[in-house]
């Protein structure tokens, strides 16, 4: 590296705004999104599988759209309005359609991929993208399930679709 | 992944100024730059955040021209309605990359900074001879497992395919890059390896791209994207073909056509000779199929890869023929 122009890594001062919350964090900026919801605020419900973008069970919302919170930086989404598992369901515990079709359809195994598929649903339908069976899977192969769980996952969105068209 | 500083531009100038400094990369979407970061091989010392500039995320379509914001996300020039009726090839080779999660990230600029999947270039720690990540180290995946490896394009010093989908569509159209400064073809932007594998744009310290143009045609308007992999979604290519038709007034005697190549190549690759043999020529099955063979000419595999020479031709012919039917 040259030497005469040298900016040294220094902590952030960061204000997020996380299912309606602001919270104030100093991190370094290499902190991505997924590691300071774990680590620092302990919303632990945004699973980290792959820590490399290949698996989905990140999945979170920025200004509404579904993105992975592993190659996201925390720094970036200042200003953001992020929204995770966490905060899906209302303030008096009833759950989002989604959630409910999920467990209505025993849609997961082990439940580790789980954060990520309804993040993943929820937003799927909200695009327009939840049609059909061939569209939800599409649309929904951002998430993988270890568990093979993929018929149920499908059945639970389909389910979770028609009533939020209705 | 190595710490860096965190800079946030506001402006393409402030971020022109920051993207000169030594060290510093550009961060739009981060799926590249963030994995490779994590992978070691991205080593930035500076990060320009440049996804908060205002005004860089438009798209203008006409049947004329598509002008796309370089901070334009995939999956909303994916979905938009004027892309897919005068761009079909576009729309089609942006839904069938990657996730919907990382086409939210992803942008058009940042898109074509993608890298490529070589897992020898991704794995540093296990393989240090990479030419593309250190000149004159050698190559690893040469003498190595080569299933996903080019086979067009290649030099003794990097066989790494070129992974993406959209830049396929782009050169088929003669899309262009805006760089500020200066505007070029995105198919001159993408550098074969030759015995430079390390540069694979032509892109100077302190360049940004502000936006892709692409001009409109018959062809553009009557096009596709197909990809062939190894699962149905959310994988890279093994082969793909962008293709555009236009057909004379008797619906079958081809007047324009551009065919491009995905998966086979170390860049976006456009199959003239394929377009040359077929222009002024009825359509006709054997003749699609004769013509699609000349894309593979120079070809050279490296054993596993060698399926490819086989495949590619059979993906162009589809395409075309698909276009041909649809008259």
């Amino acid at each position: 590296m040259n030497d005469q122009v040298t900016i040294s890594p220094t902590t952030l001062s960061l204000h997020l705004t996380i299912n309606g919350r602001d919270h104030a964090l100093e991190i370094e900026p290499r902190v991505t999104l997924l590691d300071a919801l774990r680590d620092r605020l302990h919303l632990t419900g945004t699973k980290k599988g792959c820590d490399q973008g290949q698996c989905g069970a990140c999945t979170v919302h920025v200004d509404g759209e579904r993105v992975l919170a592993c190659l996201t930086l925390a720094a970036q989404v200042e200003g953001r309005t992020i929204t995770t598992i966490e905060g899906l369901a209302d303030e008096g515990g009833t759950l989002n359609a989604v959630q409910a079709a999920f467990l209505e359809q025993d849609a997961f195994q082990c439940g580790y991929c789980t954060p990520g598929q309804i993040m993943s649903a929820v937003a799927c339908i909200r695009e327009g993208h939840a049609g059909s069976d061939e569209e939800i899977r599409e649309y929904m192969a951002g998430n993988l399930c270890r568990c093979g769980a993929y018929p149920n996952i499908v059945a639970a969105v389909r389910q979770a679709a028609q009533e939020l068209r209705s | 992944m190595r710490d860096f500083s965190y800079l946030r531009a506001d402006s393409v100038e402030a971020a022109r100024n920051a993207a000169a400094l030594p060290g510093a990369m550009l961060l739009a979407g981060g799926t590249t730059l963030i994995d490779l970061a994590k992978c070691g091989v991205a080593e930035p010392s500076t990060v320009i955040d440049i996804s908060h500039i205002e005004g860089l995320a438009a798209i203008d379509v006409t049947a004329d021209r598509a002008a796309i914001g370089a901070l334009a996300k995939m999956s909303h020039v994916a979905d938009n309605a004027e892309i897919k009726s005068y761009f079909p090839a576009v729309s089609e080779a942006l839904w069938q990359a990657a996730s919907a999660q990382l086409r939210n990230m992803a942008t058009i600029g940042g898109n074509l900074m993608q890298r490529t999947r070589c897992p020898y270039f991704r794995d540093p720690q296990n393989f240090p001879a990479c030419n593309k990540r250190a000149p004159g180290s050698g190559c690893s995946a040469i003498g190595g497992v080569t299933r996903g490896h080019a086979v067009l394009g290649v030099s003794e010093a990097c066989i790494a395919t070129y992974p993406g989908d959209l830049a396929v569509a782009l050169i088929a159209f003669d899309a262009e890059v805006d760089l500020g400064e200066r505007k070029l073809k995105v198919e001159d932007f993408f550098l074969a390896p030759g015995a430079t594998a390390e540069q694979e744009h032509d892109i100077r310290p302190g360049e940004v791209i502000t936006a892709i143009e692409i001009p409109g045609s018959a062809a553009a308007r009557r096009s596709t994207y197909i990809k062939v992999r190894d699962r149905q979604s959310y994988e890279f290519a093994a082969a793909s073909a962008a293709v555009g038709l236009e057909l004379e007034g008797d619906g079958r005697t081809v007047r324009d056509i551009r065919v491009a190549l995905g998966g086979v190549a170390t860049k976006p690759w456009r199959a003239r000779a394929v377009e040359d043999a077929l222009k002024g020529k009825a359509l006709d099955e054997e003749t699609v199929r004769k013509a699609s063979e000349l894309a593979m000419a120079g070809a050279v595999d490296h054993g596993a890869n060698h399926y490819k020479i086989a495949l590619a031709p059979r993906v162009i012919a589809r395409a075309i023929l698909k276009l041909g039917e649809t008259a």
